[in-house]
């Protein structure tokens, strides 16, 4: 067991900062405030989770960090350099397990790992067995992508975004279409990884109890316009248990606040 | 096995039925001849070797018209799936010529490139191209747009994401548009081979040709049954080998054949 020392994680250096990150959608119909004036710091090897109602713009905060989506004002830093498009420091995992159909589990693996040219071949292939393993499927290597579960799936695409050894994880509803008894196996194991490799993880859910289980903090959001509504220090010792008693009162508190941002915001 | 097995009882059955409407004396046996003088055309059109050597005739422009129609084809329809301003400009012109049925390209051949096998691979390859670039630009657009995006957070980008995420993405597609293709270039060649006559070679098309001159139904349906059978093989052999790892790859199709 092991209580995260806040003083010691607070006195780590800033991995990402977002500073003052605002991002508009217009459609035909309406124009979107999908993100206003959003800024955060998460410290190096920190785990953060960012929850909201749908449409607080949570999905696309992750997209921007990612270099996927430009921001419309304001800049993410990543290691104090301005992001300006993808890379493989920062490797994002999709709700859908976004494996490539055409490739076996270890080919997907090997995908991000061949575009690492300070790799071997051999040390390649050495890493894609190691994080197999590390996911539990070493017996699955040469499985088709659609013989394998939904949660099967998940964890070759979490071995996909670990292999080329990533500085930032972005998770972005990662477990949300699988069922419970697979989630509650994959927080075990992703508590576990997280503890091992020390990443920076950020972490989209609209589960609280799951943002609780796994999160350092919570970052609570509210939307139209998107914004940063509540931060929640999350000071339980890990692994954390789902189903605790502990976990279920600090998910309470969060449920409440939570509640409260939605009829706010249909009441306006 | 038994699968076979009902394939041939089936045509074993038209065969007889066919015999059968010739036996009951309805029509001219000039008209319909029986099966047994069409298989005895087919037996001896394979000994003197006319056969072999018109088959081997067709299938040469025919491999190397389709071959070149997919290699134009193939790239642009890339560019038009990609480009907004292909799109608008190449990707109407491959729509319309699409709906131009091909034999409409044998005229312009004949006074372009007279009687010669020129003007035979300019038929199959107008043919050929314009539904390949369509297939292509469509099996380009309907991939997911997740893979795109999860290929560029692991750095893949340019030529990489091209040939590495997009075009393996696109397969299905790509292996049924080429398919396409080959039905139509297949159907160009005939229709040119039938209308036009050059000297350098006489394909399937002219044996044809010259049964209905000469009035031998014989030879004309033995010809028909030559040219159906070669487009079965030609998809057995060909494409269902494509189509059947690409179903296991991607679980599209559970039943295994």
């Amino acid at each position: 067991m092991e209580a995260p020392d806040r003083n010691a994680l607070a006195g780590r250096p800033a991995k990402l900062i977002i500073d003052a990150v605002s991002k508009r959608f217009t459609s035909s119909r309406a124009t979107v405030q999908a993100l206003d004036n959003v800024s955060l710091t998460i410290a190096e090897g920190e785990f953060v989770c960012l929850i909201g109602p749908s449409g607080c713009g949570k999905s696309t905060l992750l997209d921007i960090i990612a270099g996927l989506t430009k921001p419309d004002a304001g800049r993410v830093l990543a290691d104090g350099k301005t992001v300006q498009g993808p890379g493989r420091q920062r490797l994002v995992m999709f709700q859908e397990s976004a494996l490539f159909p055409w490739l076996d589990a270890f080919g997907n693996v090997m995908f991000g790992l061949k575009l690492r040219p300070d790799l071997t071949n051999a040390q390649r292939k050495e890493i894609a067995h190691h994080f197999l393993k590390l996911v539990g499927l070493s017996k699955f290597e040469h499985a088709r992508v659609h013989e394998l579960s939904g949660g099967m799936k998940q964890r070759v695409a979490l071995a996909r975004a670990l292999a080329p050894d990533p500085q930032v994880l972005l998770m972005d509803e990662p477990f949300g279409a699988l069922d419970a008894m697979t989630r509650d196996q994959l927080y075990d194991d992703i508590q576990q990884i997280w503890m091992e490799s020390r990443k920076t993880i950020v972490f989209v859910t609209h589960n609280v109890r799951e943002a609780v289980c796994l999160g350092d903090r919570v970052v609570l959001m509210s939307p139209s316009p998107g914004r940063i509504q509540q931060v929640f220090d999350i000071p339980l010792p890990r692994p954390r248990d789902i189903n605790s008693a502990e976990l279920a009162g600090y998910a309470s508190k969060i449920a409440a606040a939570l509640k409260g941002t939605m009829t706010e915001a249909f009441s306006e | 096995m038994k699968r076979l097995a009902s394939a041939l009882l089936f045509f074993a059955l038209l065969i007889g039925l066919w015999e059968l409407a010739v036996r009951s004396g309805r029509w001219s046996v000039v008209l319909l001849p029986s099966p047994l003088f069409v298989g005895e055309y087919i037996w001896s059109a394979m000994s003197d070797g006319t056969l072999a050597e018109s088959t081997w005739v067709t299938l040469k422009r025919l491999l190397v018209g389709y071959v070149a129609g997919v290699l134009i084809g193939l790239p642009l329809g890339l560019l038009t799936s990609t480009s907004q301003i292909f799109e608008d400009t190449l990707g109407s012109l491959a729509l319309g010529f699409q709906t131009l049925p091909s034999v409409c390209w044998v005229p312009l051949a004949l006074v372009w490139f007279g009687q010669t096998e020129g003007a035979m691979l300019f038929v199959v390859i107008m043919g050929t191209v314009w539904s390949v670039i369509i297939a292509t630009d469509h099996g380009a657009r309907n991939i997911p747009p997740i893979y795109a995006r999860a290929a560029r957070t692991m750095g893949s980008q340019g030529f990489h994401k091209w040939t590495r995420v997009i075009l393996p993405a696109s397969l299905p597609f790509l292996v049924s548009g080429m398919k396409q293709g080959w039905a139509f270039a297949w159907r160009s060649l005939m229709a040119a081979e039938i209308y036009v006559t050059i000297l350098t070679g006489f394909g399937l098309g002219h044996l044809l040709h010259y049964g209905r001159e000469l009035n031998a139904m014989d030879q004309v349906i033995g010809i028909m049954i030559v040219i159906v059978v070669i487009g079965l093989l030609v998809d057995r052999l060909l494409f269902s080998p494509w189509e059947r790892f690409l179903h296991r790859r991607w679980g599209t199709n559970v039943k295994e054949a």
